[in-house]
């Protein structure tokens, strides 16, 4: 048993979250991505002499709905503060944030259950809006760092959760159920890649029974789910090393080093950081009425767990089905429309998750799939009252999701419905009889087990267009017409 | 005077000739373009704007965004700076018809009491050029006293417009905090910041706080509340009219001159029918502390953008640590440097609670003074603006003891309450002003009082 | 509370002026000298007393979620030091701050 196995990890987490506004926070520039460096600039985000903030309410909007998903407590009366430091892409000298009283207290999310089956939960401390800065490029000019303000005052909601993670595998699982919650609501894209969604890890190390924390250290560059799981471990393993030597884990910020795979203090901690936060004078305090703020929590949408709740209640499905189907809304929201469009939901279900998934995961969009639901439940209704074969139904899928046409037309056009025409039967059966005289002697002598083989013989005759039901009934019928 | 507007604005220039406005003079007019004034003058003949204040020409202090002229705020940090947009003040005073002729010195970022910490030198008054004009918009009130202008655009924090308006014998109003947009006033103190207005007279005040007054959408802290026909408050007397006089701003150890200027102010105010009471506003004695702690620190946050990455001068440097030191500590002179060390340790770790936490609450019960003074049946107070009339120069090395020049004016802006200074005589040739402060955005019953207090000095005289 | 010479370095450090070791005991006096007078505060006393956050008790108002922004009439480079293919320029950060990130959001 290893030293690490002592010792139990305590991570705590601050996710930056950008909202979906179309301008910034306090000004009225474009808040969109991608544009020229400093196009999207303007007297109040370059922190020109004399301007002024101006706050954005569609920002207030989606932070209160955020908080809401969170199941925060949302402050009536919420205080704008100012963050002093310098840095370049900080036109100001200050970010506007907030500090004693953020927008939003004490909320949770639940990221799991227990073997027993309760839930694992996670306390969210606050939600609070800030600014975004602007963005520093260190290695694109000799000596130079280029500074591009376009993100300068892009509207942010950060989320801190209280220390109530105790592994890697739980930080992982806190972010893709806080991710899920925030695209469920749509106030952000909570893309990490693009820079969306944000994440710095507070991490201490403590022996297992002990019930204080250690002395945290804050790592932070983080730039993928699993790139934050790497880092915990790694920074965890250096903390429990350090004070198995005898050392003392100092309180430090520590930046991850994705590509070489390590964490490395981030800077001197010279002039340790004062922020000198004060209110924000430019700024009166955020009043929101109360009706308003129970308005945009009766607005919010299904959240996560309570659409898996409704899928195993309505639809009887196993929890990996639920799992699978309910990952993000518009997968949630095609399954049920094939169901309110006729299909048995759990045939539907088996389908999406097969053949649909495979088509997305062969890059296809959602929105744009040929295959529509109604489309898929009229194909799972011909399959139910045999219209068509299980195979049948296969191709037929593959060829709707090329051309989009609707099921019943293109199992007509390739022959593919199951044939129960007496007189085609017959024709088929009669043909078999009389193809295998000596099978079909010992058949009529009362070998029933040979029944198989010739309904399969027929199916091969037919070229599987033969419903094989009937023509088990038809040869069943001549064996005891002594025929 | 001439009635076009292009004939006042060349009598402007000439004046300002004739008074040597510039460096070598007055020094209170750091930057001007008679091509372009004359300019946007004849557009005002031709008929554009035809407002209230068509073909007025006007100054604005230093710090206020100008697109055309320079904004330095008195400091060499912004040495140059051309604004990219214009001060709402500004483009109201220039839709109403009014032609914008220079911009004005002042105490550098507006911290200072006589205009002696100019980055551009001080500005003389024009009343006793051995004397300072008073601060900080110390170039706007001599540029009204020397007669370049009627109207002049200042800002407040502390009494840097009723200040040098008592120094300079005109007249001097601070707004009810939110009454003015503060959009393009470079800021010092954000809660405390207020544009205000000089004028050679009480209606030449109302006039142009009229034409400014009013919610900005571009300025969260301005009020949305009715702006008043200022100018008309002239026609009425003081009948019904209630005087508050503060026993705390007629200290023993006030200039018997002034204490005597003062009670025949206030005679003539009850002449025109007012009636005057003793009254108290308890905390006035702790106003320069609080000023002093609050002012520094906002300010210290305020000017952290002046850091030459966006705009200004930038001392050349390899790191960009050494690049922000050096373009600071050249670009800010010893009382802004002073001010922001000062505000940056009253906010740091350790300090915030026993300096500025207590600081704001102490302001609370300043502001809760004023509050009760006006419940108790009270529509103005009569106060001296200054405690002396204009030092010579370099008579206050000391920054405290020039920090003391504000206590009778820092505290209206601590209760954001509007006040205004009218001239009530001289002190040995040096003018004096009395201050009358209403409560908050009466500026109506203030201008009244002052209109009374004007008129009836006139006829005494 | 009197401030010390080393309070001023650290507070010079926070506001990124340099106060050269000559001027120190000059400022350490005045900020003294100043201060002073605002030990009168302590003796005042404010419990239950809410501290004024900014003047007026007026809620903010919002502005609508749509542009344009405010335009600038004179561009970037007419009014900054260093501008190159339309980025702001400043010297290379020295090592210890090399990553921005630490610093560039919090
Ligand atoms: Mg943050
Ligand atoms: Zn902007």
């Amino acid at each position: 048993m290893s030293a690490v196995d002592d010792y139990e990890m305590v991570v705590g987490l601050e996710v930056h979250v950008q909202l979906l506004t179309r301008t910034k926070a306090f000004c009225s520039c474009s808040a969109s991505y991608g544009a020229a460096p400093n196009v999207n600039t303007c007297p109040v985000c370059l922190a020109l002499p004399g301007a002024l903030p101006v706050l954005n309410e569609e920002a207030v909007r989606l932070a209160v709905i955020a908080s809401h998903a969170l199941s925060c407590t949302v402050n009536e009366i919420s205080i704008f503060a100012r963050k002093n430091y310098f840095y370049p892409d900080l036109p100001k000298g200050y970010q506007i944030s907030q500090f004693d009283r953020p927008l939003a207290e004490k909320g949770k999310l639940d990221i799991g259950t227990n073997a027993d089956g309760t839930p694992i939960t996670v306390r969210i401390t606050r939600v609070h809006m800030e600014e975004d800065a602007g963005k520093s490029i260190h290695d694109r000019y000799p000596g130079a760092t280029a500074i591009d303000l376009n993100r300068s005052g892009v509207p942010l909601i950060e989320i801190v959760s209280e220390p109530d993670m105790r592994s890697a595998r739980e930080a992982g699982a806190y972010l893709r159920a806080l991710k899920q919650v925030i695209e469920y609501t749509g106030v952000s894209d909570a893309n990490m890649e693009e820079g969306s969604l944000r994440v710095d890890a507070n991490v201490s190390a403590r022996k297992r029974g002990e019930t204080r924390l250690g002395t945290k250290t804050e790592v932070k560059n983080l730039n993928s789910f699993s790139g934050v799981e790497r880092a915990l471990e790694i920074e965890f393993a250096r903390q429990v090393e350090l004070i198995e030597r005898g050392g003392e884990v100092t309180q430090q910020t520590m930046l991850w080093d994705a590509n070489k795979g390590e964490v490395r203090p981030a800077r001197s901690k010279e002039a340790s950081h004062d922020y000198r936060y004060f209110p924000e004078p430019d700024l009166p305090p955020l009043q929101l009425s109360l009706d308003w703020i129970r308005r945009m929590c009766e607005d919010l949408p299904e959240l996560p767990a309570a659409k898996r709740l409704r899928f195993a209640n309505e639809y009887r499905l196993t929890p990996v089905e639920i799992e699978v189907l309910t990952a993000n809304p518009p997968l949630a929201e095609y399954f049920e429309s094939i169901v309110q469009a006729g299909a048995d939901p759990k045939s539907a279900a088996n389908w999406v998750i097969r053949d649909v998934r495979q088509l997305l995961n062969a890059g296809a969009d959602l929105r744009t799939l040929k295959v529509t639901p109604e489309a898929l439940a009229q194909l799972l209704g011909m399959v139910r009252d045999d219209t068509v074969s299980h195979a049948a139904a296969t191709k037929i899928f593959a060829i709707a999701s090329e051309t989009g046409a609707m099921p019943q037309d293109i199992a007509r056009t390739e022959g593919l419905l199951q044939e129960r025409n007496e007189d085609a039967l017959a024709g088929w059966v009669d043909q078999v009889l009389a193809e295998n005289p000596d099978v079909t002697a010992r058949f009529r002598a009362g070998d029933r087990k040979l029944l198989g083989v010739l309904v399969g013989l027929v199916m091969k005759a037919s070229k599987g267009r033969a419903d094989p039901k009937a023509v088990n009934q038809l040869l069943s019928a001549r064996a005891d017409a002594g025929e | 005077m001439s009635t076009s507007a292009v004939g006042a604005v060349r009598d402007a220039f000439e004046r300002m000739a004739a008074v040597d406005a510039g460096p070598t003079g007055l020094n209170c007019i750091l930057w001007t373009d008679e091509a372009h004034a004359l300019a946007e003058a004849k557009a005002v003949d031709a008929g554009r704007a035809p407002g209230v204040l068509a073909g007025v020409p006007f100054v604005a202090k230093d710090n206020i965004a100008t697109t055309h002229l320079q904004t330095t705020c008195g400091s060499r940090i912004l040495e140059g700076y051309v604004s990219p947009y214009e001060a709402t003040v500004i483009t109201r005073l220039r839709d109403a018809g009014a032609v914008l002729v220079g911009k004005t010195n002042c105490d550098e970022f507006a911290m200072g009491s006589s205009n002696e910490f100019s980055a551009w030198g001080p500005v003389l008054n024009p009343v006793d050029r051995t004397r300072v004009p008073g601060g900080s918009s110390g170039g706007s009130a001599a540029s009204v006293a020397a007669g370049i202008v009627r109207i002049a655009l200042g800002s407040e924090t502390g009494g840097s417009v009723r200040q040098p308006a008592s120094y300079c014998g005109i007249v001097g109003v601070k707004p009810t905090y939110g009454r003015v947009s503060r959009f393009g006033l470079v800021a010092f103190a954000s809660s405390l910041d207020q544009v205000g207005v000089f004028g050679a007279t009480v209606s030449d005040a109302a006039r142009s706080l009229e034409v400014i007054a009013g919610r900005d959408v571009r300025d969260a802290t301005s009020a949305d509340c009715p702006v008043e026909p200022y100018h008309a408050a002239a026609t009425s007397d003081l009948a019904g009219v209630v005087i508050g006089r503060p026993r705390e701003y007629f200290p023993s150890s006030l200039d018997a001159r002034m204490a005597r200027r003062c009670d025949a102010a206030l005679e003539l105010l009850r002449s025109r029918g007012a009636e005057v009471r003793d009254v108290s506003l308890p905390h006035t004695d702790l106003a320069i502390p609080v000023y002093y702690i609050i002012a520094p620190a906002e300010a210290s946050s305020n000017l952290a953008r002046f850091d030459g990455v966006r705009y200004g001068p930038r001392a050349q440097a390899d790191s960009l640590r050494e690049m922000y030191e050096e373009t600071r500590t050249r670009g800010f002179g010893p009382e802004v440097t002073r001010r922001i060390l000062l505000g940056t340790y009253v906010l740091s770790a350790g300090y915030y609670d026993a300096y500025y936490k207590k600081a704001q609450e102490v302001r609370t019960l300043i502001a809760r003074d004023f509050h009760e003074v006006f419940d108790s049946g009270v529509h103005l107070l009569f106060t001296p603006t200054t405690p002396t009339p204009a030092f010579e120069f370099g008579a206050k090395s000391d920054p405290y003891e020039m920090y003391l020049n504000d206590i009778f004016t820092a505290t209206a802006n601590l209760a954001g309450v509007p006040a205004i200074s009218v001239p009530i005589g001289d002190i040995d040739g040096l003018p004096i002003g009395g201050q009358l402060i209403a409560r908050h955005f009466d500026e109506q019953t203030m201008f009244r009082g002052a209109f009374a207090l004007e008129a009836a000095r006139s006829e005494a005289a | 509370m009197p401030i010390g010479p080393d309070d001023v370095r650290h507070v010079a450090t926070l506001a990124r002026l340099s106060v050269s070791e000559s001027q120190l005991p000059e400022l350490v006096a005045q900020l003294n000298g100043i201060l002073a007078h605002m030990d009168a505060l302590a003796l005042v006393k404010t419990t239950g007393v809410i501290g004024t956050e900014g003047v007026g008790d007026s809620a903010m108002p919002l502005r609508m979620d749509i542009g344009p922004p405010i335009p600038l009439v004179h561009a970037l480079d007419v009014f900054a030091p260093e501008v190159r293919d339309g980025f702001l320029l400043v010297p290379r950060l020295a090592t210890h701050e090399s990553t921005g990130d630490d610093e560039s959001l919090e």
